[in-house]
């Protein structure tokens, strides 16, 4: 990691190209980078200054730096109303506990999104897993351990039944995942007969340490949350595995010559989702004590594709960052936060955040300059 | 319809030939993006009755030029003059109105809908808001008819069924609808065979009969003499000039497209050692599209692949590396029986293919350059996982280099590049995994002279160097000129296989074309595009 060029290129954008140094540069088309890549030393400042004119010509950049005006206004809005907003205690209990369980979703919908599939069954499956943990710590003499693992496992189930669904029933990810959106749903009701699930989670080690723990001074959910968001960004832009991520979403034909299994690709990636998602069921289980199919897990797909979606994915695939995601995630989390602290209605919540969402994405499309033919990704 | 003056060499000025009105003249027409002049001050004239052939290297401006005709671009300075009148077109609708019609290279054919209906499509018979699907279907066959493709062209055929070729022919059709006074070909045999462009060179005559000033742009010189009456040169976005096409030499017209001269565009002078060891030998394969497949490639060789377009070459090359399975036959592979169940087996095994439809079927689009040319050789330059840059970018620059890719960096998105450095690109990536064979499906599709050039060079040099080389094309020269032998394939069978020296281009043609037309029809039809994801 000592290399200059990684550390720059993991300051851009996650899976974008650098920006093209000017094409002036080369008038007689011998690619200077080409062909002689050990001379990088002369070049290093123009392709500095190329990177950071790149801020603003690249699609992708422009809209983390309108993520991030926008969420600097938010901050300063609320916290000049009620200056407990930009507290470490506010932001540390409570901006986490509200962007827990979308921001662990997001990102992985980012993921799944990128790889040019889709899930929108993820909010089922942080339910029922929830509602399995909890049955099982209900059924076991509350052993927490086998709760978690139980859920951990019916999540990469879940992802499993979704892989296989798409990859091997060739069906349209939007109608799969649609399908077992109602049916994971449907089997956490059943489970659960409709109610909550288990009591008693607050006196377990584990669901004390997730609930209210820390580690490295951070709270565990944040720590959590930060961790899944890391290891994406270092799996998207630095193993092979993202760069076939990538090349399967922007043109799966040609991954698929040039090597790749994209089989095993979909399915892994459903499989993460899966197990994310988990991840969140537990976490749902520790902080509200039970286990539940609905309340908290209602329309949490729509709001993972938010955060996708706000963080530079294209339905189409093959585009997105784990950067745009974050800040996505933290600007869904200051404006639902802000307002409460602010003692805005909730119904509002959703104005603003759909509209947010138009603003975001319509500015892209403009950046973008795509052929306005037809419906658009 | 007065006639060029054929006895005296007309003067190369394109404006104001005496006794020919020009139909639609473009006086100092100019078009900027950003810094790049992508038309500079162009005077050309297409005259009524008339084929003017518009050549250039790509990116010399002849589709910026088209676009601008109909209206798709803006022009910055001059003027458009149809029939004397200076027209401004504020869209192709306005244009299409006038009579100019563009029949675009790339068609795009809506799959779901028959061949009519892709016809007509904006223009559908109707009664009120009816659609009459008899009166569409007699109509369209009757437009088939009259263009002489009813041989290979069904008006009730899905457009998801359609080759390429079949593809081009309604793209053409649909610009005859209404009588248009003039009509520009872009590129329109780069998906036909031999045979579908003899059809085409049919219709265009009749046209040109019929008074419409025909524009023919195209980077294959044969073409070019066979039809056209002028030829409009273009460089780097100027007119370079314009030529009769009598008394106008191949040498002469390549000097004014690229600027300098091409010595020989296939190299003949590269010599090669003698053929080693057999690299592939296939026996007996059969597929869905293909049956009874047996020949060999041997290392140091280049053999050919030709057919009409439906013979079933891409679909052999797919069931070869396993992307569509086969029913019967064996592959043997460096000395071992081999059965690929994947493109992936067949990557590891040490097979590279350049396939057939760049951007569809090769290209990362949305990605850089690097990332384009490093796409099969993560497994080689990573570390648990980790892919070492300082690797990648060394390895990827020695191919861009060794390939004489052009572009501003390696950083660059490859969708800027041009179709020759894109086909470079493909190249570099199976070079770096220094394939044992190397599958190249219409290697110089929609690539200019030069880049072509380099392309044949770049073979010759691959072959030296011990790869074996199967080249799929349906450019009869192409073949000709770089392989070594050449199988032919007709109707998913091969048919006959010719050494260099036994080879013509009649000789080639003769074995792709079915004795039985019928069969070659039904061939035509069944036959699906390889597209398949």
């Amino acid at each position: 990691m000592t290399d200059p060029d990684t550390v720059t290129a993991a300051k851009n954008t996650p899976g974008e190209p650098e920006p093209p140094v000017p094409a002036s540069a080369s008038p007689d088309g011998a690619a200077p980078e080409a062909a002689a890549p050990e001379a990088a030393a002369p070049e290093s400042r123009r392709t500095v200054v190329a990177r950071v004119l790149g801020i603003l010509t690249n699609a992708d950049r422009v809209q983390n730096l309108i993520l991030l005006v926008v969420i600097v206004l938010i901050a300063a809005f609320v916290t000049s109303r009620q200056p407990a907003f930009l507290t470490w205690g506010n932001l540390s209990i409570a901006v986490t506990g509200t962007i827990i369980l979308f921001g662990l979703t997001g990102l992985v919908e980012l993921l799944v999104i990128i790889v040019g599939g889709l899930d929108i069954s993820v909010g089922s499956i942080v339910g029922l897993t929830s509602v399995v943990g909890a049955l099982v710590w209900t059924h076991t003499g509350q052993n927490g351990g086998l709760a978690v693992l139980s859920a951990l496992l019916v999540g990469l189930l879940c992802g499993l039944v979704n892989g296989l669904l798409i990859v091997y029933g060739r069906v349209n990810p939007f109608i799969a995942t649609l399908a077992t959106l109602a049916a994971f749903k449907g089997v956490g009701q059943v489970l659960s007969d409709g109610g909550a699930i288990g009591s008693g989670f607050s006196s377990n080690a584990i669901f004390i340490f997730i609930q209210r723990g820390s580690i490295a001074g951070l709270p565990t959910q944040l720590f959590i949350l930060l961790i899944v968001a890391l290891a994406l960004a270092f799996l998207l832009l630095y193993t092979d595995i993202g760069r076939n991520i990538y090349a399967i979403g922007g043109n799966p034909t040609a991954a698929r010559l040039a090597g790749v299994n994209i089989n095993r690709y979909v399915l892994a990636v459903y499989l993460v989702v899966g197990f994310v998602a988990a991840i969140a069921g537990v976490i749902l289980m520790a902080r509200q004590g039970f286990g539940q199919q609905t309340g908290s897990v209602d329309g949490l797909e729509l709001k993972a594709v938010t955060v996708a979606a706000l963080g530079g994915a294209s339905l189409r695939g093959g585009r997105g960052g784990v950067l745009g995601a974050v800040l996505a995630i933290v600007l869904l989390g200051f404006l639902e936060n802000g307002m409460n602290v602010l003692n805005i209605n909730t119904f509002w919540q959703n104005v603003a955040q759909g509209t947010l969402l138009l603003i975001a994405v319509i500015a892209q499309q403009r950046r973008r300059k795509e052929r306005a033919i037809g419906i658009p990704d | 319809m007065p006639a060029t003056d054929p006895v005296k060499p007309v003067t190369p000025e394109p404006a104001g030939t005496p006794g020919t009105e020009p139909a639609l003249r473009m006086i100092g027409v100019s078009k900027q993006f950003g810094p790049v002049h992508a038309l500079r001050e162009v005077s050309v004239d297409f005259r009524a009755g008339e084929v003017t052939a518009l050549m250039g290297e790509n990116g010399a401006g002849k589709s910026t030029l088209l676009k601008v005709l109909i209206g798709a671009l803006s022009i910055d300075a001059g003027t458009v003059e149809l029939d004397g009148r200076p027209v401004t077109f504020a869209d192709p609708t306005a244009s299409r109105a006038a009579g100019v019609r563009v029949v675009a290279q790339e068609p795009e054919i809506i799959p779901h809908v028959s061949v009519a209906e892709n016809i007509f499509v904006g223009a559908l018979p109707a009664r009120g808001r009816l659609f009459r699907k008899a009166e569409l279907v007699a109509k369209a066959a009757e437009l088939i008819l009259r263009s002489g493709f009813g041989q290979v062209l069904h008006p009730e055929t899905l457009g998801s069924r359609l080759t390429p070729a079949q593809r081009q022919l309604v793209e053409i059709l649909r610009a005859l609808t209404d009588q248009p006074r003039v009509i520009a070909f872009d590129e329109p045999t780069s998906s036909l065979a031999d045979g579908e462009v003899e059809l085409l060179f049919t219709l265009i005559r009749r046209l040109r009969e019929q008074g419409v000033a025909v524009i023919y742009v195209s980077h294959r010189l044969k073409e070019v003499f066979a039809l056209g009456d002028r030829i409009a040169v273009l460089r780097d976005g100027a007119h370079v000039g314009t030529r009769p096409v009598e008394g106008t030499s191949e040498a002469e017209l390549i000097r004014m497209m690229v600027g300098r001269d091409l010595s020989s565009l296939y190299h003949d002078e590269l010599a090669r050692p003698a053929p080693g060891d057999v690299v592939l030998e296939v026996s007996g394969l059969s597929s869905a599209d293909v049956r009874d497949i047996s020949f060999q490639v041997r290392a140091g060789e280049i053999v050919g692949l030709a057919g009409l377009i439906g013979a079933g070459r891409t679909e052999l090359v797919r069931a070869l590396i396993g992307a569509e399975p086969t029913t019967a036959g064996t592959v043997t592979f460096q000395g071992q029986q081999r059965r690929f169940h994947s493109p992936r087996d067949a990557v590891r095994a040490g097979i590279g293919l350049a396939p057939e439809e760049r951007k569809a079927e090769a290209l990362f689009l949305q990605r850089s350059v690097r990332e384009n040319t490093a796409a099969a050789i993560y497994d080689r330059i990573r570390t648990a996982r980790v892919i070492n840059r300082k690797k990648e970018r060394a390895t990827v620059a020695q191919f861009l280099d060794r390939l004489r890719v052009r572009t501003p960096g390696m950083e660059y998105p490859v969708a800027n590049l041009s179709g020759g450095n894109q086909q470079k690109v493909v190249l570099a990536r199976w070079l770096a995994r220094n394939p044992a064979l190397l599958i190249l499906d219409e290697p110089t599709r929609g690539v200019d002279v030069g880049a072509k050039s380099e392309i044949y060079a770049i073979i010759h040099e691959l072959a030296a160097a011990g790869i074996a080389i199967l080249m799929v094309s349906s450019e009869l020269p192409e073949v000709l000129g770089l392989a070594d032998r050449i199988i032919v394939m007709q109707n998913g069978r091969i048919t006959g296989e010719l050494t260099r020296a036994e080879a013509t281009e009649e000789g080639v043609l003769a074995l792709a074309m079915a004795d039985d037309l019928s069969d070659l029809v039904v061939g035509l039809q069944t036959e699906t595009s390889g597209a398949t994801p």
